[in-house]
């Protein structure tokens, strides 16, 4: 086991009863990390998606996470004030049982940066649009061990999703080709 | 390249089946800019004049707004347009709720239809993918429950539903199309769906939609979302709540309904109940919108919350906005617990939620004046609550006095005869308005209600203060910060207004300051329109987020189409004169632009007859309210000039303008 240091993680606390189901949030998430930056705006390429179910009375927003290449067994249903959520309903996974945090076009996995991305940002985004303070951002301090997790590249998260999905010859064989044809 | 717009509509020839999606002229952009301004361009290129409401050639277009779609705040409305078979006139209502950004994000601008479906079908829009299918398992189906059945069909949650009810199946006047937590209400834009024979249009888009220079047009959204937030915490002084602060009236909200009991009318818009409201009864109305609304809700894109989900128990949810809280109520002479019951079953038949309750006080009202008999309605109860659902059972299924009533009360009482015309007395164009009576003429009020084309009571108030403040130094401290009038003399007349005197309505503002304000109310509603803002961040409320110095900005960053300010009051004036045109060449004339005989209890004959000629000549229309030849050529609108003549309407040799 390696030393404990601290470490800042930045959070946001999710307040589902102030959430007005405006989707600002997915607006202004897809605008930032389009590129080039904010050139366009697609609510599907948000890393943030509200679930909703009006009629349910259902608002959640939700942050995408991990890429996961197979789907988890959990399919429980919890109810919470009298209203029934699936399960999946509160998962960050980018997972093969929904098409919620995925490229609509390529199917590659999105993950929620904290707007990193360059510029970074003060505070995330949807933080800063999402007028109702459904959405508050709040870093926290907590012990982490010495040795830093190696922080994955968007393009490293979407090869591995690739990798999962067409396997590693095929993938060789598709990049040796285009950049055949690319230099050709 | 397009942007903020997608440059494709979706044509829909319903008697043909055939689906084809079409690019669209980007001069027609620049012209009409979208949604009102190129729904009306389409309608008047497209429909022949004589075209019957209820046939194949009407067309029925959902437009998204220029905006629709982009991070710009509130830019949601679909505007629906077709020709109305109630006003028999150009019909047009905007939408906001969710369908039209995913329109844009799957590909088009509008969808267009035309034709005749022999059965009932919807219309799936994913994407690339258009699909009509079968709907006659919908048939009957409520409109709320159409949306949520094709959802699960399509297994698709995310899709956005626009849909009817039975009222719309069964060509209600006042039939409406319905979506979510919004709906496109007036006019019987619903009855021409159902006449078309689509049930719905259900829509999911996955994408890009493009902006010319994204980093301008982000710090223009910015600047509109803080200026939103300081407003909200700084609501108006001075001016009753309702009145303070932004979006649409926020009623989900408000227990205390006071003024809208006491000063608007009950029952078929007759009654003043001056002293109705009291503890006893704001408690009992707080104690039911507390037990029936769940959450407040907004549109797409923006932080308001107009909306909110009610659920009566015992009754599927539903979701309401506006005003419709209290029109079943105060129609009926009953309380928020009826209302908010009645208008669960009332929108899932889909029914304009003012023309619906007021054609039903109407029928109350003949039957207690013997016009309407026992023999007429065989079975109407007794008791009053059960009177409204008997009728609106009936209206819904044209069943009976229904088949009649479903008319709306200006062609229902023509029908009944007997005398019964004077109870449809709170139309103007043949279309049943807000139950608002007032006392003293208000000449900006007059002149906008008299000449509005939306036919709309509800939607014509504006940026302009509706009354004086009482004392100068209330009204200096109010036009201190009031950077959205166009020019520096409308602060002016505010100032000089006072509540007394000289300077007092009907005779202050002065005719021509009069036409000046309605001048600049009715350019921001055009510009709202066209490009798809919520009203209730623009046009409506007092010292909105968007006005006419910034939007020729967000149209120039976002869609990459030259504008300023003088551009773009052009655009404004071209659509207003079109949508005019359309009318005009319907048949709408001056004597036509007559609001209720009873609106105000004081009248002003002379006053209003110059008031309109004023008007009238400062559009540059003549004197039956007809735009010249001279004046359509400066809008670029050469072609409607030269219908006109065709037709008759204009004299080949144009005259001089009217004096
Ligand atoms: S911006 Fe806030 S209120 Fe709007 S949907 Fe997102 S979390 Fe909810
Ligand atoms: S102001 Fe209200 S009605 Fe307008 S877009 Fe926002 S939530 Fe909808």
């Amino acid at each position: 086991m390696g030393e404990k240091k601290k470490k800042i993680v930045k959070t946001i606390k999710v307040d589902v009863d102030k959430c007005n189901g405006c989707r600002a949030c997915e607006v202004i998430c897809s605008a930032f990390h389009a590129a080039p930056k904010y050139s366009s705006n697609n609510p599907a390429r948000s890393r943030i998606r509200v679930i909703h179910e009006p009629l349910k009375d259902i608002y959640i927003p939700v942050y995408a996470g991990e890429y996961t290449k197979a789907e988890c067994t959990g399919r429980d249903k919890y109810v919470i004030d009298g209203k029934e959520y699936d399960e999946c309903a509160f998962c960050r996974a980018s997972c093969p049982s929904r098409d919620l945090f995925k490229e609509p076009d390529s199917g590659l996995p999105l993950k929620c940066d904290m707007c990193e991305d360059d510029p970074p940002q003060k505070e995330p985004l949807c933080v800063q649009w999402c007028l109702n303070k459904a959405l508050i951002y709040e870093e926290r301090e907590v012990e982490v061990d010495e040795e830093e997790e190696v922080k994955k590249e968007d393009m490293e998260i979407g090869l591995e999703a690739l990798l999962d999905k067409y396997g590693l010859d095929k993938i060789t064989e598709t990049v040796a080709r285009l950049s055949m044809s690319k230099k050709g | 390249m397009r942007y903020a717009e997608t440059g494709f509509n979706l044509e829909i020839d319903l008697s043909k089946g055939s689906i084809d999606r079409v690019e669209t002229d980007p001069r027609l952009t620049e012209e009409h800019l979208g949604g009102l301004g190129t729904n009306a361009r389409i309608l008047w290129d497209r429909v022949p004049a004589e075209a019957e409401p209820f046939s194949a050639e009407n067309l029925l277009i959902f437009g998204t707004g220029l905006l629709c779609g982009t991070p710009a705040t509130g830019a949601n409305r679909t505007v629906v347009s077709t020709f109305s078979p109630q006003t028999r006139l150009m019909a047009y209502s905007m939408m906001g709720g969710f369908w039209a950004p995913e329109l844009k994000y799957a590909g088009y601008d509008k969808v267009i239809l035309r034709g005749k479906s022999p059965d009932l079908v919807y219309i799936w829009i994913n994407n690339d993918k258009v699909e009509i299918r079968d709907a006659s398992h919908l048939k009957g189906k409520g409109a709320v429950e159409t949306a949520q059945l094709i959802r699960e069909e399509l297994k698709e949650p995310k899709a956005q539903v626009a849909s009817i009810g039975l009222a719309g199946e069964s060509k209600v006047y006042f039939a409406s199309i319905e979506q979510g937590r919004s709906s496109a209400s007036r006019a019987g834009l619903g009855a021409v769906m159902g006449d078309k024979g689509v049930k719905a249009i259900a829509v999911r888009g996955t994408k890009d939609l493009k902006l010319a220079r994204p980093a301008e047009f982000m710090a223009l959204c910015n600047e509109v979302l803080k200026y939103i937030e300081r407003r909200n915490e700084n609501p108006i002084q001075g001016v009753m709540p309702i009145l303070a602060g932004l979006g649409s009236p926020q009623e989900m909200a408000v227990h205390d309904e006071k003024w809208h009991t006491e000063n608007f009318a009950w029952g078929n818009a007759r009654l003043r109940r001056k002293d109705f409201w009291n503890d006893e009864i704001a408690k009992k109305w707080a104690e039911t919108l507390d037990s029936m609304r769940t959450r407040l809700i907004s549109c797409y894109n923006c932080p308001m919350k107009c909306g909110g989900t009610i659920t009566v128990p015992g009754l599927p949810t539903y979701m309401m906005k506006c005003f419709s809280k209290l029109t079943y109520t105060m129609a009926a002479m009953s309380d928020l617990d009826f209302g908010l019951k009645i208008a669960q079953r009332a929108t899932e038949y889909g029914v304009d939620g003012f023309s619906a309750p007021q054609v039903m006080a109407f029928a109350v009202e003949l039957y207690e004046a013997g016009i309407l008999t026992d023999q007429d309605m065989p079975g109407f109860p007794a008791d009053n609550e059960e009177r409204f659902y008997w009728l609106l059972d009936r209206i819904v299924r044209r069943e009976g006095i229904g088949d009649i009533l479903a008319n709306g009360t200006h062609w229902a009482a023509q029908q009944i005869g007997k005398g019964a015309e004077a109870y449809a007395h709170n139309n103007i164009k043949k279309h049943e308005q807000l139950p608002l009576k007032l006392g003293m003429l208000n000449p900006i009020y007059f002149l906008m209600y008299a000449t509005g084309e939306k036919i709309n009571i509800t939607q014509i108030e504006g940026q302009f203060p509706q009354s004086p403040f009482p004392t100068r130094e209330e009204r200096e401290a109010f036009v201190k910060d009031w950077i959205q009038v166009p020019d520096e003399k409308f602060k002016q007349y505010f100032l000089d207004w006072e509540l007394r005197g000289e300077k007092s309505i009907p005779f202050y503002p002065t005719v021509e300051a009069t036409c000046d304000i309605v001048d600049w109310q009715e350019r921001m509603h055009y510009i709202d329109d066209a490009l798809g803002v919520c009203a209730g961040l623009s046009s409506f409320p007092l010292k909105p987020p968007y006005h006419i110095h910034n939007y020729p900005k967000f149209i120039s960053a976002g869609a990459g189409i030259e504008m300023d300010e003088d551009r773009l009051t052009q655009v404004a004036r071209r659509n207003r004169n079109l949508v005019r045109a359309l009318n005009v060449r319907r048949g709408m004339r001056r004597k036509d632009e007559k609001p209720p005989e009873d609106h105000w209890k004081k009248r002003f004959p002379e006053l209003e007859e110059k008031l309109l000629n004023e008007y009238y000549k400062f559009r540059g229309w003549n004197k039956d309210g007809i735009p010249t030849k001279e004046s359509l050529h400066e809008l670029g609108l050469d072609f409607v000039g030269e219908d006109f003549i065709k037709r008759g309407i204009l004299p080949d040799k144009e005259s001089a303008p009217s004096s």
